[in-house]
């Protein structure tokens, strides 16, 4: 994938093999994948798996978020949880001076995602202007400039930090409504990160990631673009960051902005592979189950965040360019050498060839 | 009253910058040569310093004495890694993937450095750490000295080395053109590899002062330097490493500066400092206008 400026090729590259059978065994598996993503909770209602449940899904949508922005447009932003820890912040300062009780503090979770955004404005506007590297450490600066204010400001409750409202469920309603919560955000955060793929701003952020320059050349403009992204996937970001606060309960400057959570995010949508639909989806659902399950298990803090790390350079290593993109690949020459292969004999059998097509087409046709 | 205080702050604020400077320059070189940021060089610092730590504590060997272990060490440690983890990167992701290589790389020393030493604060002593020298109304400790002393030592070395030696224009040619180094017969990788461990040898020297003058480091130390390292590579021009010496002593000065009036704030001159900067001139005060971008 050299130049995605040329719509038809990102297709092939990134959703292979578009053959007639091939939409409706997707349209099958994403409606099985929905079900059992439904009934998970009601499955397990183990307390540690339900809250490996909740995690995983608030991960899922903040990777979904960050390769909206980063994997789209190949900004590689490592201050992501400034979103997230101001989602966390604004949510709890707003329920604590409000005194904002119960479940009434779900609807705070709009204002969290504002002022995400607001403050995405700024900082896109000050980050924006470099490329590469230099943006990537100026994301950092400003993350730590966000940590630091957290810590020191007086509102935001220094190292204490902030309690979230009390909620009175019982332990099992408490994981499967947050859950539930969690996975209608995370669908529609992945139904949007679909539809920009798809859009002329989808097609305008790759035009950047591919060769920002040229793009420009061809009339992209290409800071509104880049600036717009960065607040849509700051706003999800900081929403998803206040639900998690109501979830943990506690926010901590260093909890809430963590630079752990910038790397995690970013190792999620590399291991599905960057810029895809379904890369941080299925990084994020292997990665954060895995390191829940070594910090519950090893009660070792330390092992995990080795392994993670060893993770991390092993993916790195291997599959550089994600598990969806190389899988991507495997079928589609797997498919050209069963093709290759099916050719001869076809060539033998001209009558049964237009009965096999047929039959084929059937299936692919009926889905719209 | 305020004037000794400025002084003071200055004096502080160019000795430290001495020591940041040395930290720096060693990031900015493996910048310039290898295109790549060295997201973990802070957490080699605080691995400089533990072991500076652990041979002082078990071996009692002299701070400055263990240098002479730690550097070849750290030196190895270096090479190591961009043997292993950085050469292998290709293609057009190459920048993000060797931050992502390198911040890995950093989390996987914090955790060992974790397992190792533990969580708690610990900070290397010797007898000049402790007592101080009266100069001008206030009181600075030896090690302050010394470490400025040894930095610019090591940093005129490098100067000497980049400069004067064969070696030295093989890295300058490197860091101008990969693909002319290449042609004309140098040998690129291996240029990389001797740098990547050069500009991590030279950081585990600054990480023993540092580990002496910072009140205390434990393996978390790291983010914070590293934070601080990247806006002085950055203020400076990356690659540039006269820049990298100028912001360092700049940063270090105006952030002592305002701990004066505003200790709790002094922190986020840096990054402050940094934004302003590049709100105005994107390539920082030093650098080359993307000279090598693509």
């Amino acid at each position: 994938m050299r130049t995605v400026v040329a719509r038809g090729a990102t297709r092939a590259s990134g959703q292979p093999a578009s053959r007639p059978g091939v939409p409706a065994l997707r349209y099958a598996g994403l409606v099985v994948v929905l079900l059992a993503a439904c009934g998970f909770p009601l499955v397990f209602t183990n307390q540690q798996v339900a809250s490996i449940g909740v995690d995983t899904l608030i991960f899922v949508t903040a990777a979904v978020a960050w390769n909206i922005f980063s994997g789209y447009s190949g900004y590689i932003s490592l201050g992501h949880a400034v979103f997230f820890g101001s989602g966390a912040y604004a949510a709890g300062v707003a329920a604590r001076d409000w005194q904002i009780t119960g479940a009434a503090e779900f609807a705070l979770l709009p204002l969290a995602a504002v002022v995400a955004a607001v403050i995405a404005v700024p900082f896109g506007l000050i980050a924006l202007r470099v490329r590469r590297h230099t943006f990537v450490v100026i994301t950092i600066a400003i993350f730590f400039i966000f940590q630091l204010m957290a810590f020191n400001l007086s509102f935001t409750g220094g190292t204490t930090g902030l309690n979230a409202p009390f909620l009175l469920w019982g332990p099992v309603a408490f994981d499967q409504r947050f859950y539930y919560i969690a996975l209608v955000i995370a669908v529609a955060t992945i139904a949007l990160s679909w539809l920009i793929r798809r859009s002329r701003f989808g097609l305008q952020l790759r035009a950047i990631r591919d060769d920002e320059d040229r793009a420009s050349g061809l009339g992209v403009r290409a800071m509104p673009v880049k600036l717009t992204a960065f607040v849509i996937s700051a706003l999800i970001t900081g929403l998803i960051g206040a639900l998690w606060f109501f979830f943990i309960g506690q926010v901590l400057p260093d909890s809430g902005f963590d630079p752990i959570f910038d790397l995690t995010v970013a190792l999620m949508a590399f291991l599905g592979g960057l810029g895809t639909v379904a890369g941080p989806v299925l990084g994020a659902l292997i990665l954060e189950p895995a390191q829940q399950y070594l910090t519950q298990q090893v009660n070792n803090s330390y092992l995990s965040q080795i392994l993670l790390g060893a993770v991390f350079l092993v993916v790195i290593l291997l599959l550089p360019r994600g598990l969806i993109p190389t899988a991507g690949e495997k079928i589609t020459s797997w498919q050209a050498r069963r093709r290759q292969a099916a050719a001869p004999a076809a060539d033998g059998a001209v009558l049964a060839a237009p009965g096999r097509l047929g039959a084929d087409q059937r299936p692919g046709g009926g889905v719209p | 009253m305020v004037t000794t205080k400025l002084l003071h702050a200055v004096v502080n604020g160019v000795l430290g910058g001495g020591v940041y400077a040395l930290m720096a320059v060693g990031l900015t070189l493996i910048f310039g040569v290898l295109d790549i940021i060295n997201i973990a060089q802070g957490v080699m610092v605080v691995l400089g310093a533990y072991l500076s730590y652990a041979l002082s504590v078990h071996l009692h060997l002299d701070l400055f004495l263990g240098l002479l272990v730690t550097v070849p060490a750290m030196f190895v440690v270096g090479v190591v890694i961009q043997w292993a983890f950085i050469r292998p990167l290709r293609g057009r992701e190459r920048t993000s993937m060797s931050l992502l290589a390198c911040y890995a790389v950093a989390i996987i020393i914090e955790g060992i450095l974790y397992r190792v030493f533990g969580p708690n604060y610990v900070t290397l002593n010797a007898s000049y750490v402790t007592s101080s020298v009266h100069v001008l109304g206030f009181y600075l400790p030896y090690i302050y000295l010394y470490g400025f002393a040894m930095a610019v030592a090591l940093v005129i070395g490098l100067y000497a080395l980049l400069y004067r030696t064969k070696f030295g224009r093989s890295v300058r040619a490197t860091m101008q053109d990969q693909t002319a180094a290449r042609l004309i017969g140098i040998n690129v990788n291996r240029v990389a590899a001797l740098t990547f461990g050069i500009g991590v040898a030279v950081t585990a020297a600054g990480g023993m002062v540092f580990g002496a003058t910072s009140g205390g480091i434990n393996p978390n130390s790291g983010y914070d330097l590293i934070s601080r390292l990247l806006a002085v590579i950055i203020l400076g021009g990356l690659g540039s490493i006269g820049g990298a010496l100028v912001a360092a002593v700049f940063m270090l000065t105006a952030e002592a500066i305002v701990d004066i009036w505003y200790p709790t704030w002094s922190v986020a001159v840096f990054y402050a400092a940094l934004v302003v900067v590049l709100t105005f001139r994107p390539r920082g005060l030093f650098g080359r206008q993307e000279a090598r971008a693509q």
